[in-house]
């Protein structure tokens, strides 16, 4: 099957800074698909090497099979949902939807008729006489995303789409963004620097640092099994342990990364009694409501700890056991 | 102590009313003029009151003409100034390159020049290209100030109108001409509009630059100040001067209120 979008070893220099350096990447027709990274990364400009805003200073973009170097984003079949939603101020609702439609020539009443459909889909009927001035930022993103959607692009883009809003409505949005993608069946692409939207919304996630793609994979594998320190690190700040450590604690000499939740506290008659009991000392306490971070020196090595809640926690500096599972331990493919 | 804030003293009021007054009676004194019987001098007060001399103007073809020039100069350099100080901030305001605060300081450099010395730089350089006087060269001496006039009426507008407003447009499927036409024109068509009109006020009553940049036409300024060196049918000038007042005042009065509406439509945006 022909990849919605597909990126052939495609670089944007600007001058001397490389945004984005021979990336190659494949996005399937219909997925549901997240550039992730740190700011600065090159996943913006990725998305806007879709989009058409840029264009690459070497390699090839096809989108659905047609080579997209040098067309121009108004010729297109991709939209985009704006990181400031950029509607028009000097339109309304309705028109702001209606946009694409009437540039396409559209009559008036039919373009109407579809803003007002796609206004629905964001759930927002009824909304279309209003100017966005009156609208909250939850609406205008709802507002954004039905003026993209309003033009059944092959390909939908969305940049940073939930930065703007409070945490109780961007919870909302994620679960409404992957229903919305689900029954559309058109291809998200999203631009985010939260691993944890990433990983609940998207079926695959990009790893981008430094304008190059360090890691593809489901959110599984990319949380699970990071290829790289730099990836176990960002996503999820995961224990990353040095290869003398592993070495000692079962593993190859290897950099090897361990999920704080995969870290055990246990007490010494337990530890005893087969499992791999490591003295350590707690060094710091956060509670986060669902669990409790224990930071925890265990030979020299910091690592982190996350306990569910209603655990009995040990106090700050006292000695403890740690224990976990070797297979947790997962081994990075950078060496020592 | 003071439990009112917002009352001034009397003196205070007659001082800023009396400042008002020094500020527009001569004006009116020109319109009273207009209508004066007496008309080898200005005698005050006026020995009667006639409206012979709108007559009179109607029927003097050489402020015909001159009017004729001035509103032929006045719009050509309008519309020269609407679209190159259209684009000139387009360009400015809308992308980032070496030497930009540059070009924008020397876009508006030649308002802030005395006239006299743009008057003067047009005129060698005519005569140095040989380029004969006519009226397309008191246009282009008009429109290096019209230009600056637009530009900054622009600039200020394009500012508020956010670069991802025109990526959208071209996003969802407008091409370079329909993003300008439905999405950039929108957003700063007053402030075109109040540039326009200032640019054509501006240029309806320019003097200096004009005689620099004029060869043997005269427009309505240049008209009047030969009409008062030479007295005959002197109220002639003063009708002929009421019409500068109205001709210059609507539009100016017309571009303030177009801006502040603008201003409010587009505070009301965030």
């Amino acid at each position: 099957m022909t990849p919605a979008v597909s990126f052939k070893q495609v670089s944007r220099h600007f001058g001397s800074v490389r945004a984005v350096d021979a990336v190659d990447l494949d996005i399937g027709a219909g997925e549901f698909f997240a550039m992730l990274g740190p700011s600065g990364s090159g996943k913006t400009t990725c998305l806007r090497l879709i989009a058409g805003f840029e264009q690459p200073t070497s390699g090839r973009i096809e989108i659905f099979g047609e080579r997209a170097e040098g067309v121009p984003p108004y010729r297109r079949n991709v939209n985009t949902v704006f990181q400031d939603y950029a509607l028009f101020p000097h339109l309304n609702v309705l028109d702001n939807v209606a946009y694409g439609l009437m540039v396409k020539g559209i009559g008036k009443a039919e373009r109407h008729r579809e803003a007002e459909t796609a206004l629905e889909l964001v759930k927002l009927p009824g909304y279309g006489a209003r100017r966005p001035s009156q609208l909250s930022g939850g609406q205008r993103q709802r507002v954004a995303l039905a003026r993209a959607l309003v033009n059944r692009p092959k390909v939908l883009l969305l940049d940073e789409p939930l930065g703007a809003l409070d945490l109780k409505l961007r919870e909302n949005m994620q679960e409404e963004l992957k229903s919305l993608q689900k029954s559309l069946g058109i291809t998200f692409v999203f631009v985010t620097h939260d691993q944890g939207e990433a990983l609940s919304m998207a079926n695959r996630i990009a790893v981008f640092d430094h304008g190059r793609i360090m890691q593809v994979g489901s959110p599984e594998d990319i949380y699970q099994r990071p290829n790289s320190r730099f990836v176990a690190d960002f996503v999820g700040s995961s224990n990353v342990l040095p290869p003398d450590f592993v070495a000692r604690h079962g593993g190859a000499r290897r950099w090897a990364s361990l999920r704080p939740e995969a870290v055990r506290i246990v007490d010494g008659e337990a530890g005893a009694s087969g499992a791999r009991g490591l003295e350590a000392t707690v060094v710091s306490h956060s509670y986060l409501g669902g669990t409790t971070r224990l930071g925890l020196d265990v030979e020299g090595q910091r690592i982190n700890a996350l306990l569910p809640a209603g655990q009995p926690l040990p106090a700050e500096g006292q000695p403890v056991r740690v224990g976990f599972a070797p297979s947790d331990l997962h081994l990075m493919e950078e060496g020592g | 102590m003071r439990s009112d804030r917002s009352s001034a003293p009397v003196s205070l009021k007659i001082a800023a009313a009396a400042g008002l007054l020094f500020l527009h009676l001569p004006i009116l004194l020109i319109f009273v003029y207009a209508f004066t019987t007496e008309e080898k001098s200005y005698q005050w007060p006026p020995p009667g009151f006639t409206t012979q001399w709108l007559a009179v103007t109607w029927n003097r073809p050489d402020v015909w003409q001159a009017l004729g020039l001035s509103v032929q100069v006045a719009a050509i350099s309008t519309v020269t100034a609407l679209v190159l100080g259209t684009l000139c901030a387009a360009a400015i305001s809308g992308s980032k390159f070496f030497g930009r605060e540059a070009i924008s300081l020397l876009v508006i450099l030649p308002i802030a020049l005395p006239g006299i010395i743009t008057g003067i730089a047009l005129r060698s350089a005519f005569s140095l290209a040989e380029i004969p006087f006519s009226m397309w060269t008191i246009i282009l001496g008009h429109a290096t100030f019209c230009v600056v006039v637009v530009y900054n009426n622009a600039v200020a507008r394009f500012r508020r109108v956010s670069g991802s407003l025109v990526e959208a447009s071209m996003d969802l499927g407008a091409n370079g001409f329909q993003t300008f036409r439905y999405c950039i024109l929108p957003n700063i068509g007053t402030a075109l509009v109040a540039g326009g009109m200032l640019a054509f006020a501006l240029s309806f009553d320019e003097v200096i630059v004009t005689t620099f940049t004029a060869g043997q036409q005269q427009t309505l300024p240049i008209w009047m100040l030969e009409e008062l060196v030479r007295p005959r049918q002197r109220p002639v000038t003063n009708v002929v001067a009421m019409v500068v007042v109205l001709v210059t005042l609507l539009p100016i009065l017309a571009a303030y209120y177009l801006t502040r509406d603008g201003d409010q439509i587009a505070g009301s945006g965030k």
